[in-house]
């Protein structure tokens, strides 16, 4: 099995396309086998799908399995006792949720993912950190919604964390005020799902009529626009209104799933969402899942190194994207980098900021 | 009273878990109790920042794996056990 340490120690936007694939083959042939050994339900799938490793050339060779699978059977690969958190993906009234199996291992192997994927974005000094989001997403500390675990996760990258949402998700002015008292002239981290920014934080501070002094804030937010783009807000006019009612001009977005969390990808500068050492993309074509160029619309594949207890490593999205480019982002950074488009038509609402449904009118 | 860093650090311990002395803290590794998880995890940092009124990098956050890799993490920040 390679280490993945000595990964977690390289640089994480460093790696050029041959170095990246001969690394990708590699640990993809590991965790394959890893899983096939472990993992009942991942072995039937593989092996129904006539997998042969030996006959593997390209990254896109490894079996994918679709992310509705985990919504339907417990898939993991290791023993139930050594299971330490189990995290539920966010899906609405009605609708399943998957379930992923976490281990010690994979559990620290996300946080470091995380860690150094946004640190090349926002520095290594931890900041003075809001989340715009309340403290009870973290009421039962074995089972975490998909929401609860991108908010822990996040939570190391900052200091002073403060949630700035009460239980009922109305905007606590008095503890934001004085956070942002506390930490007049410094840089601040601002983490939430864009959803939660645009209703809770965004429009309660234009009701209000007021105005934060957060010009020094970094804002990292994900989770998904579907709630977004029903009332026609488009990335550019987040950006604006942010702008508008506090002063922010550097706000990030991630695209990730609970599938594999803390491998995420963040947007840069550019507009474009880059993979990084820890994982990558494909694009596949939805009729027959063969591989799309650069600039060909397709379904997401997501692979990461990551999962350990739980086949999750490839898997194949209800998210429609394309690729934008290899190793030529102006931004510098090397990797793929892609786009995304939204969601096949009939696929499940999904998304950590576009589940949570408002319970008070 | 002075009261040694040792047994500050081993306080921090005792709140941040709810343990019943500082003696239960020695053998803790991260996810070895119930209430050292990543939740608690946090908690512990807070109170060990505030303690020593020092900041931790995100590395030594995340190496911070046990009771005893701890005590070598705060070395570097000039806390002497």
């Amino acid at each position: 099995m390679f280490d993945f340490d000595e990964i977690a120690s390289l640089k994480p936007f460093a790696l050029d396309r041959e170095a990246k694939e001969s690394l990708f083959l590699r640990a993809l042939g590991d965790l394959t086998a890893f899983h096939r050994q472990r993992c009942g339900d991942y072995r039937r799938i593989v092996d129904g799908l006539g997998f042969d490793a030996s006959r593997v050339r390209d990254v896109l060779d490894f079996p994918f399995i679709p992310a509705g699978l985990f919504k339907m059977r417990d898939l993991s690969s290791v023993d139930r006792s050594l299971v330490i958190k189990t995290v539920t993906s966010s899906g609405t009234t009605g609708q399943a949720a998957s379930r992923i199996f976490l281990d010690r291992n994979t559990a620290a192997s996300q946080t470091k993912a995380l860690v150094r994927i946004v640190s090349d974005f926002i520095g290594n000094k931890r900041l003075p950190m809001l989340i715009v989001d309340s403290r009870d997403v973290l009421k039962n500390r074995a089972s975490f919604s998909a929401r609860g675990a991108g908010i822990l996760g996040f939570s190391m990258l900052g200091r002073d964390v403060t949630y700035i949402l009460d239980e009922r998700m109305d905007l606590d002015f008095n503890a934001t005020e004085s956070f942002l008292e506390r930490h007049a002239g410094e840089d601040i981290l601002l983490f939430g799902f864009t959803f939660m920014i645009w209703e809770y934080l965004y429009k309660a501070l234009r009701r209000a009529g007021k105005w934060l002094p957060i010009e020094r804030g970094v804002m990292i937010h994900g989770g998904g626009w579907k709630k977004l783009q029903s009332e026609a807000v488009s990335p550019d006019a987040f950006k604006d209104a942010l702008r508008d009612v506090c002063g922010l001009r550097r706000v990030y977005n991630y695209y990730g799933t609970a599938e594999q969390t803390g491998s995420i990808f963040m947007e840069c500068c550019e507009g474009r969402l880059h993979c990084s050492v820890f994982s990558d993309i494909a694009i596949r074509d939805h009729r027959d899942f063969s591989p799309c160029q650069v600039g060909t619309s397709g379904l997401i594949e997501m692979i990461s190194l990551l999962p350990r207890s739980y086949p999750g490593h490839v898997i194949l999205t209800e998210d429609l994207g394309r690729l934008t480019g290899i190793d030529d982002c102006p931004c510098g950074r090397l990797g793929k980098t892609f786009s995304v488009e939204g969601r096949i038509p009939r696929a499940e609402t999904r998304g950590c900021s576009d589940t949570y449904e408002k319970r008070h009118a | 009273m002075v009261i040694s860093n040792l047994e500050k650090y081993k306080n921090c311990f005792v709140e941040a878990f709810a343990l019943a002395d500082g003696a239960q803290a020695e053998s803790l590794k991260y996810q070895s109790i119930q209430e050292w998880d990543s939740v608690g995890h946090m908690a512990l940092m807070a109170l060990l920042e505030d303690n020593f009124g020092i900041l931790l990098d995100t590395d030594d956050i995340i190496d911070f794996a046990s009771y005893e890799a701890g005590k070598e993490i705060l070395r570097k920040y000039d806390v002497a056990m």
